[in-house]
């Protein structure tokens, strides 16, 4: 129980950290972020409640340095994140309907990219055939490219070329759209159809992570005496694999949860070049209109997520682990 | 938990840096690089028209690759091959000094944590951990919105602001393998002999952490790639800086990909890709030498020649082997 004590403990201060950057970054920028922001607005005109909200935000107002960050820190526990400029709504509607999108894509995604990783990796660990090898390079392939490049080029090839995807939005929308949002099958299969290429790209991308660690796993676990007195007993091979593989999976997780946020942030970019309905488009929308409240409420939004999936993976080991069992 | 690589041992057939020369993906790798560092130094220079040169203001259809415009012109008339030489000095400028400043606050982090230990280790730990919580790119999406147009344009400042974001990573690695050095019988010498705390990190303990730095190093200079062409093509950064990613942002704007102007986005983002992989073949190689996990074939045990059950083998099995031949 104490060293999961500990890691919530981490999780706060964690959480803490980010709430306080959030605060400061329009703060430390050259210039003043108010500034900066009032020349690259859009809308001709402030009401002076608008104004002083802002003021509020970025200071420059009457307020001490403190007393804003009270402030900050009073309304975030309210859930406030402050009003969106351009789409003259709370951040924290505007968020609250993008962020499902974004979490059922990055899911999905991992739980793919986990599944066929790690059984490629077992098996490229277990024979070591020239084939399997070779796929290794191919594999980083699509970790050395960026998403947005990566996105594109399937965007491309499957979606605009190939035909077999649409190559953009979250669900057909639209006067010619067929389909209701909810909970109906058309739909769902609509919404499927939509988000194979962005999934795709992200499995891609990270799945080279996932080959690699269980692999190289996998080579090491395959030497230990266990697995030789498993063999040993006359276990048929694929069983004798599978003891090795549980074991082998372990550090996989823990090398994952180091990687979710370049995850997050990358499934993010593939949003915005598939202009699906998450928390990609919004942010790339809110960059070009200057909404800064909605850009810092999306970056404490997703470092939470991040923190809240890096939780998640602790827990998936502790349950996978009866070492980390007893000593948690 | 990362893997904690072993010093290397000394080995029979040539050290590791023969080695490195001769693995093909290492060859291939910085024979693409040595190409785009040639091109990032004088591109701008044997580039025929300037990156704002218009061959026309009354034409507004991009014309595709002809005789006088090697790679075509989009559709204000730009010189797309003059662009695309002009466009690597700056991302890979930026990406390399991301990767400098990264790699020195990653080594300033974790091989303190790691050699210091106790109460130093914990806070460095804490705030290594909270650095790869953080969405960096998203982070710099909004610092670089909030930037002044003018400081946008800066590649130190930028680069500087991306290492900010891209040192957690190694600074992990660079602890955990400290903290397996630490207790080295030669480490413990040099403590009983008298060195002081500074050279033994300097001279004895970071010796043996080149390869991890190197790979560190690439890794993060790949990260910088993407992050600048990311943001150059989202629009962040001053579009006056001609670069791969600008290049693609406008070619977005006009919606080149689904018009089929195929020469306007696709060249710039075979570099970036290029780039990208040729950086990932030298990691690639730098690793198959420092573990001997990722080697592919098994010394002594030929493939068809072994036992049929491809297990590991144990001494056991192997002594035996040899005693019968």
């Amino acid at each position: 129980m104490r060293a999961l004590l500990r890691r919530l403990w981490f999780y706060l201060i964690a959480a803490y950290a980010a709430i306080t950057l959030n605060f400061f970054i329009p703060r430390m920028v050259p210039g003043s972020a108010l500034q900066n922001f009032l020349a690259k607005m859009n809308t001709a005109s402030l009401t002076p409640a608008q104004l002083q909200a802002l003021q509020a935000q970025y200071g420059g107002g009457h307020q001490g340095l403190v007393a804003q960050y009270l402030t900050y820190l009073g309304n975030l526990f309210q859930g406030d994140l402050g009003v969106s400029t351009s789409l003259s709504a709370p951040v924290s509607t505007v968020l609250a309907n993008d962020l499902p999108w974004t979490i059922g894509l990055v899911g999905s995604a991992t739980v793919i990219a986990f599944l066929v990783g790690t059984l490629i990796g077992v098996l490229a660990g277990w024979r070591r055939s020239g084939l399997l090898d070779a796929l290794l390079p191919a594999a980083t392939f699509f970790q050395a490219v960026p998403y947005f490049i990566l996105a594109s080029l399937l965007m491309l090839s499957f979606g605009f070329y190939g035909g077999m995807f649409p190559t953009g939005g979250a669900y057909d929308t639209g006067r010619y759209a067929t389909v209701t949002p909810g909970w109906n099958w058309p739909f769902i299969a609509n919404v499927i159809d939509h988000g194979a290429l962005p999934a795709a790209t992200v499995a891609l991308a990270s799945i080279a992570g996932w080959i690699l660690g269980m692999r190289n796993m996998m080579i090491t676990t395959m030497d230990e005496d266990y697995v030789l007195v498993a063999a040993a007993k006359g276990l048929p091979r694929h069983k004798v694999v599978a003891v090795a593989a549980r074991n082998a999976l372990l550090p996989s997780i823990s090398n994952f949860a180091l990687s979710i946020s370049l995850v997050v942030t990358g499934s993010i970019v593939t949003e915005i070049v598939f202009n699906y309905a998450g928390v990609g488009r919004e942010i790339f929308n809110a960059a070009q209109a200057a909404d800064y409240p909605v850009m810092q409420g999306i970056l404490l939004v997703v470092t939470f997520t991040v923190l809240g999936a890096n939780l998640l993976a602790d827990l998936v080991y502790v349950a996978l682990d009866p070492r980390a069992r007893k000593v948690a | 938990m990362s893997p904690v690589l072993r010093p290397r041992q000394p080995r029979r057939s040539g050290g590791g840096r023969t080695r490195l020369l001769r693995s093909p993906k290492v060859a291939v790798g910085s024979l693409i690089l040595l190409f785009f560092v040639l091109l990032a130094l004088f591109g701008p220079m044997v580039a025929p028209h300037s990156t704002d040169w218009r061959a026309s203001r009354l034409d507004n259809v991009p014309h595709p690759p002809s005789g006088r415009f090697w790679l075509g012109t989009d559709v204000q008339q730009h010189d797309l091959f003059s662009q695309l030489l002009a466009g690597g000095r700056d991302t890979l400028l930026i990406a390399f000094v991301a990767g400098i400043i990264a790699t020195v606050l990653s080594v300033l982090v974790g091989v303190s944590a790691g050699y210091l230990g106790g109460r130093a280790d914990e806070v460095l730990s804490i705030l290594t951990n909270i650095f790869l919580a953080l969405p960096g790119l998203l982070i710099l999406m909004v610092v670089m919105k909030m930037m002044p147009d003018g400081d946008t344009g800066n590649p130190l400042l930028i680069g500087a602001v991306i290492a900010l974001s891209a040192w957690a990573w190694g600074a992990r690695v660079l602890r955990a393998q400290t903290l397996a050095l630490r207790n080295q019988d030669y480490v413990e010498s040099a403590r009983v002999v008298g060195e002081g705390r500074v050279r033994i990190i300097l001279f004895e303990i970071l010796p043996n952490l080149l390869p991890i730095l190197a790979s560190s190093f690439i890794f993060t200079v790949i990260y910088g790639i993407g992050a600048y062409a990311s943001l150059s093509w989202l629009g962040l950064i001053n579009p006056t800086n001609a670069s791969w990613g600008t290049m693609l942002n406008t070619a977005q704007q006009f919606s080149a990909t689904t018009s089929g102007t195929w020469w306007w986005y696709g060249p710039p983002a075979l570099c970036v890709a290029f780039v990208g992989i040729a950086l990932a073949l030298l990691n690639f190689g730098i690793d198959e030498i420092v573990n001997p996990r990722m080697r592919s074939t098994r010394r002594g045990l030929g493939r068809g020649r072994g036992p049929r059950f491809q297990l590991g083998l144990t001494p056991v099995v192997r002594a035996e082997e040899g005693i019968r031949r």
